[in-house]
C-alpha cells in the first residue's frame, strides 16, 4: 500500500526560513457559506507557483490578529494562485476571512505530510465531512487527473445542510464527469433537496468497494472520521489502506511547541495526514 | 415479470429466508409506485403498512408548523420504511414522501402480524431483522444529533 508522504526534514528542523512568514497579497475572497471563505493569494516578494503536495497546510497570519493552520485547497498542478478555504471560528480566522483583495497576509509553509495519490491503479475512496472537503480537494484534483483506465474514484461528502456544502459549483461540474462517482448527504434538509439525507458512514455502506485494491482518504471532524473509519473497516478495508487527516491545536507547525502532540506524534510535523494503522492505538483514547 | 416472492430476496431484510417463509410474507405484499412528491405514508395516520423500497428514494419528513417539513433521512433501494405496523393501531411517527419515482413492495401490517402470530419462528426472525434495522437507524440518528459539522475550535 502507498503510504502518505512524510514531510521534508527542512521544515521540521526549525530552519529560520521555515518559521518566518512571507508576505502574500489577497487576489480574491469568495464566500462559500455563512462562515467559510476561499481566498486566492499571490506572493509579494516571490514569483512563480506555490509548490505543495495534496494534504499539506500553511500557517496563515493576519497581522495584529494571529496565526492559524489552514490546509491548502487549490490544485497542486495548477500554476495559479495559492488557494485556502478558511472557516471563521476565532480571532485569527475571522481576520483572515475578512481580508479584502489587495490586503496582505503572512504565509509560512507548506508543512506536513500528504495524501497518497501516486498509485493510479488503486481505487480511491475519498470521504469528506464539512470543511474536511477543503484539505481533500487538492487530492481530488490529482486523482481526477490520473490516466484513463486507472482506478475508480468515489467521493462521499457529508455536510450539515445543503446551504453549508462547500464548492457547490465545482460539485455540480464533478457530478457530470464520468471519472468520479460523487455522493453527497446532509444531516437535515428541506423538501426541495433531492440528494440524500443521513450520515456519511451510511454512504460508505452503499458504495462498491474492492478492499484488496482500494485506498481511502478521510477528513472531517474527528468524530465523523471515527465513524467513517469504522464503516470502512467493516467493509473489509485494511487499516493500512485508510488515511486520515487530523485537525489539532497546531501552533508552531514545526514540531517544537508540542501543542498538537498526539501520543508520540506531532500532528503538524508527522501529519496532518496519517495512515490510520499508525494512529489506531491512539484513536478514541480519552485526553489524548 | 417477477412475483413478490421472487422480488423479496433482493431486499436485504429478507435475504436468506427460506422459500416457504418468503411465500408467507409475499402473501401480504403488493407492488406500489409513488410519483415524485407523493406521500407513501403520513405522520399521525394509522400505520397499517410497511414498505420495502425497490427503486427510487423516499424522504422521511417531520412536519413543522407554519414552515416547510424537515427531511431527516432518505431511504434508498433495499431500505425498509416503518415499524409502527408491529403494534396494532399505532400512528405513523413520520411522513414518507417520494423524492423521485419510487417503486416499493407495500405490506399489509395486520396481515404480517397475523403471519407472525401463526408462525412464531417466522415472527422471531422477522422481528430480529427489523430490530437490526432499528438499531442501525438509532446509531445514525445519534450521529446526526452530535452535529459534528458545527463550529470547530476557535483559532
Amino acid at each position: 500500500m502507498v503510504a502518505a508522504r512524510q514531510p521534508e526534514p527542512a521544515a521540521a528542523a526549525g530552519a529560520a526560513d521555515a518559521i518566518v512568514p512571507r508576505r502574500f497579497r489577497v487576489l480574491a475572497n469568495r464566500q462559500e457559506n455563512e462562515d467559510t471563505f476561499t481566498l486566492e493569494l499571490e506572493g509579494v516578494d516571490e514569483a512563480g507557483p506555490f509548490e505543495f503536495e495534496p494534504g499539506q497546510f500553511n500557517m496563515l497570519y493576519a497581522f495584529g490578529a494571529g496565526e492559524a493552520p489552514i490546509s491548502i485547497s487549490g490544485d497542486p498542478a495548477a500554476p495559479g494562485p495559492l488557494v485556502h478555504t478558511v472557516r471563521a471560528v476565532g480571532a485569527a480566522t475571522r481576520a483572515i476571512c475578512a481580508a479584502r483583495p489587495g490586503e496582505t497576509l503572512g504565509v509560512r509553509g507548506p508543512y506536513g505530510s500528504s495524501w497518497p495519490v501516486a498509485d493510479g491503479d488503486l481505487d480511491a475512496l475519498v470521504v469528506a465531512g464539512g470543511l474536511g472537503l477543503a484539505p481533500l480537494r487538492p487530492a481530488l484534483y490529482s486523482l481526477l487527473a490520473r490516466d484513463a483506465g486507472g482506478g475508480r474514484l468515489t467521493l462521499l461528502y457529508g455536510g450539515r445542510s445543503p446551504e453549508q456544502l462547500l464548492f457547490d459549483a465545482e460539485l455540480a461540474r464533478w457530478r457530470e464527469r464520468e471519472e468520479i462517482d460523487l455522493r453527497v448527504t446532509v444531516d437535515a434538509a428541506g423538501p426541495g433537496w433531492t440528494g440524500a439525507v443521513g450520515v456519511v458512514p451510511a454512504l460508505v455502506e452503499r458504495v462498491e468497494i474492492d478492499p484488496a485494491r482500494s485506498v481511502a482518504l478521510v477528513c472531517g471532524p474527528e468524530v465523523m472520521i471515527g465513524f467513517s473509519v469504522a464503516a470502512l473497516l467493516e467493509r473489509g478495508l485494511p487499516p493500512g489502506a485508510i488515511h486520515v487527516s487530523l485537525e489539532r491545536n497546531m501552533k508552531c507547525a514545526v514540531g517544537r511547541c508540542g501543542h498538537c502532540q498526539l501520543g508520540p506524534e506531532f500532528v503538524c510535523r508527522d501529519g496532518a495526514v496519517f495512515p490510520y494503522e499508525r494512529l489506531r492505538r491512539l484513536f478514541g483514547l480519552r485526553e489524548v | 415479470m417477477k412475483t413478490i416472492a421472487e422480488l423479496l430476496p433482493e431486499i436485504p431484510l429478507f435475504e436468506g429466508l427460506p422459500a416457504d417463509q418468503l411465500e408467507l410474507l409475499a402473501g401480504c405484499g403488493r407492488n406500489v409506485v409513488a410519483e415524485p412528491g407523493e406521500y407513501l405514508f403520513t405522520e399521525g395516520r394509522t400505520a397499517n403498512t410497511f414498505f420495502a423500497l425497490r427503486h427510487g428514494s423516499v424522504g422521511i419528513e417531520i412536519p413543522v408548523p407554519a414552515r416547510e417539513p424537515i427531511v431527516v433521512q432518505t431511504l434508498h433501494p433495499g431500505d425498509v420504511a416503518g415499524w409502527s405496523w408491529i403494534f396494532p393501531a399505532q400512528p405513523w411517527a413520520f411522513s414518507g414522501r417520494a423524492v423521485e419515482r419510487t417503486r416499493a413492495i407495500s405490506f399489509d401490517g395486520a396481515c404480517l402480524r397475523g403471519k407472525c402470530e401463526e408462525d412464531h419462528e417466522l415472527g422471531y426472525e422477522l422481528m430480529r431483522r427489523v430490530a437490526i434495522v432499528m438499531a442501525e437507524r438509532l446509531r445514525f440518528t445519534r450521529m446526526q444529533l452530535l452535529d459534528v459539522y458545527g463550529r470547530g475550535e476557535a483559532a
